[in-house]
């Protein structure tokens, strides 16, 4: 089961043409500067923006597939408009019904799929985005995070097949977004569906995506799952002081005395982690962890008197110039764990970095992202 | 009120305000298409229709009348096909001064929708057709809900300007008493009559009328204060 989408839009002065596929389950990342095409992707997926015309008759045409339904096929005349294509959108500015209640809101979508859809479970959905509080409130009365718990309520109550959201923290402020993140994060486990998710924000896709495809002008630079793809140094993915990785780990023990928390993960050898401030996530617990490339340093020999937690003996992968002439981006591996390191192009010469070498990835800070 | 105004007045009167009514419900039904429409194709032609909807704003009344009594009466292309229909031929009836006054009143209500459609936007169609509303299911519930103050204002103004008119219904329906004879006819067969004060009751009543209407306007619709 997966999602296949080749879509072709050529406007004045900006012409996209990608062809993804993507998981069918789980989230997918768009991910890109703006400009780069990826909310015109998203709409073309929804059905709401115009895709060309082929070009021949051997041309195949835009074509989308959501887990075995073909919602568009240029080369068989199948287009789907919008309203019959069974998905949920969440749009980037607030885009409630500004003449209907929060629950007239709610019921506007979930009426209308009712027909093709199973029950849908309204209270569940409600709690699972807390907006039990704001239901008799008119659109106008809510904060921008409320806003957007609800657009997404509603998107959820139409049992969509396919999940899009277009930026949805884009318009809020950080405390908003700090606001709605641990509801997307529980959308994320909780959602059986699979949910595409466009974003320029590396925090956002760290913390949701499973699967990212980054977007340059109108064309996929990388697709892939989201660790291999962040530790990936030949893409020229313009994070700058985000670079980095993300790994998927467990809670594997809690020290109560010293409040840190080991987060284990499976990879070529027994007891490989790192330690974290321990913030109450429960033993066994999978997290996401994000080590960031400029707070990897490497050394060839273990300090035991060093102020730093985490030392993980890896071996050097490959070495890549960074943005900077003063820099080098180094992509080791941790037996079997990618990590990207980032460090001046005279500390590479000093210690004569070369691909094979082994040393110890020193982890100065270690973020759990979910 | 036997002192105010004649049987004659009442007629008229009477005759205006039903001329009004079906003009208004004639043009709502007409407008709203021509305006969303207007408001939202990205065709050549929207500046050519978007001028000719406009025409009687800036036309002598008159001129729109005469162009009226000549396309419609015996001679004319309309003329002809009304007859050829059995429906006869429309200037000087009731019918007739409903097509004119249809015409006349036209940008008045269709501005206003034009307007109020074009506030509203491709998004919340968008977000409709995400939430499995047809087209049509989107109209009837997003858009027609989210319009409301425009209809008010085209409602309105389309009324009150029907009841304004003269030019064009003295060039297309005369002056028959009971069939085309409304007030402001009226009030100008009173002045040449020099019957000055029957002329003043309605006129006064004019007056009082477009006055009301204007402050329903402005009170029902604040938000065309901001815009």
């Amino acid at each position: 089961m997966n999602i296949h989408a080749r879509v072709r839009i050529a406007h004045p002065g900006f012409d996209l043409d990608v062809d993804l596929h993507l998981p069918g389950r789980g989230v997918s990342a768009l991910f890109g500067v703006s400009g780069s095409g990826k909310t015109t992707c998203l709409r073309a997926i929804a059905g709401l923006e115009r895709t060309s015309a082929r070009v021949s008759g051997s041309d195949p045409g835009n074509y989308l597939d959501v887990n075995g339904a073909v919602w568009q096929d240029d080369a068989h005349g199948v287009f789907l408009p919008t309203h019959r294509r069974p998905l949920g959108y969440v749009f980037q500015e607030a885009s409630l019904f500004a003449h209907l209640s929060v629950r007239e809101n709610l019921e506007y979508g979930r009426k209308r799929a009712a027909r093709d859809a199973r029950s849908v479970d309204l209270p569940s959905v409600i709690d699972l985005l807390g907006i039990d509080a704001v239901l008799d409130r008119m659109p106008d009365r809510l904060s921008g995070g409320e806003r957007q718990r609800v657009a997404i309520a509603r998107a959820l109550l139409t049992r969509p097949h396919l999940l899009l959201m277009d930026e949805p923290l884009a318009a809020l402020d950080l405390a908003r977004k700090q606001e709605i993140l641990p509801y997307l994060q529980r959308l994320h486990d909780a959602l059986e569906i699979p949910l595409i998710y466009v974003s320029h924000a590396p925090d956002e896709v760290a913390q949701l995506a499973d699967h990212l495809v980054v977007l340059e002008q109108g064309r996929v630079l990388a697709s892939g799952p989201l660790s291999e793809t962040l530790a990936r140094l030949d893409l020229p993915i313009r994070l700058g002081e985000d670079t980095g990785v993300v790994l998927e780990g467990a809670v594997a023990e809690r020290d109560a005395h010293w409040h840190l928390a080991r987060i284990a993960f499976s990879g070529d050898y027994p007891d490989l982690h790192v330690w974290v401030r321990d913030s109450g996530v429960p033993l066994g617990q999978r997290v996401r962890v994000r080590i960031l490339a400029r707070d990897i340093s490497l050394a060839l020999e273990t300090h035991s008197d060093s102020s730093i937690l985490n030392a993980l003996p890896a071996t050097v992968d490959q070495i890549a110039a960074d943005t900077h002439p003063a820099l080098a981006l180094v992509r080791l591996n941790a037996g079997g764990v990618p990590l990207v390191a980032r460090v001046t192009q005279r500390s590479a010469a000093n210690l004569q970095l070369h691909p094979g070498q082994k040393l110890w990835a020193q982890i100065k800070a270690v973020a759990l992202v979910g | 009120m036997d002192s105010l105004f004649t049987a004659a007045d009442l007629s008229a009167i009477w005759l205006t305000v039903k001329l009004a009514t079906v003009v208004t419900m004639i043009l709502l039904l007409l407008g709203t298409p021509i305006a969303w429409w207007l408001a939202r194709t990205r065709s050549a032609w929207k500046g050519p229709v978007g001028a000719l909807v406009a025409l009687p704003i800036v036309l002598p009344p008159t001129v729109l009348g005469f162009y009226l009594l000549v396309t419609l009466g015996p001679n004319g292309p309309i003329g002809q096909l009304t007859q050829a229909l059995g429906l006869g031929v429309l200037p000087f009836t009731f019918a007739g001064l409903v097509v004119g006054s249809v015409i006349y009143s036209l940008p008045f209500v269709v501005q206003p929708l034009q307007n109020a459609f074009e506030a509203i936007g491709e998004r919340p169609l968008e977000v409709a057709a995400t939430l499995r509303a047809s087209p049509l299911d989107a109209f009837f519930s997003v858009v027609l809900p989210l319009a409301k103050p425009g209809f008010l204002t085209a409602t309105i103004l389309g009324f009150a300007h029907t009841v304004g008119e003269f030019g064009v219904v003295l060039m297309i329906g005369g002056n028959i008493p009971e069939k085309t004879r409304v007030v402001s006819v009226q009030i100008y067969d009173h002045v040449e009559a020099l019957e000055y004060t029957q002329a003043h009751w309605l006129s006064a009543g004019m007056v009082l009328f477009a006055f009301l209407v204007l402050l329903a306007l402005y009170s029902l619709n604040p938000g065309r204060r901001r815009a």
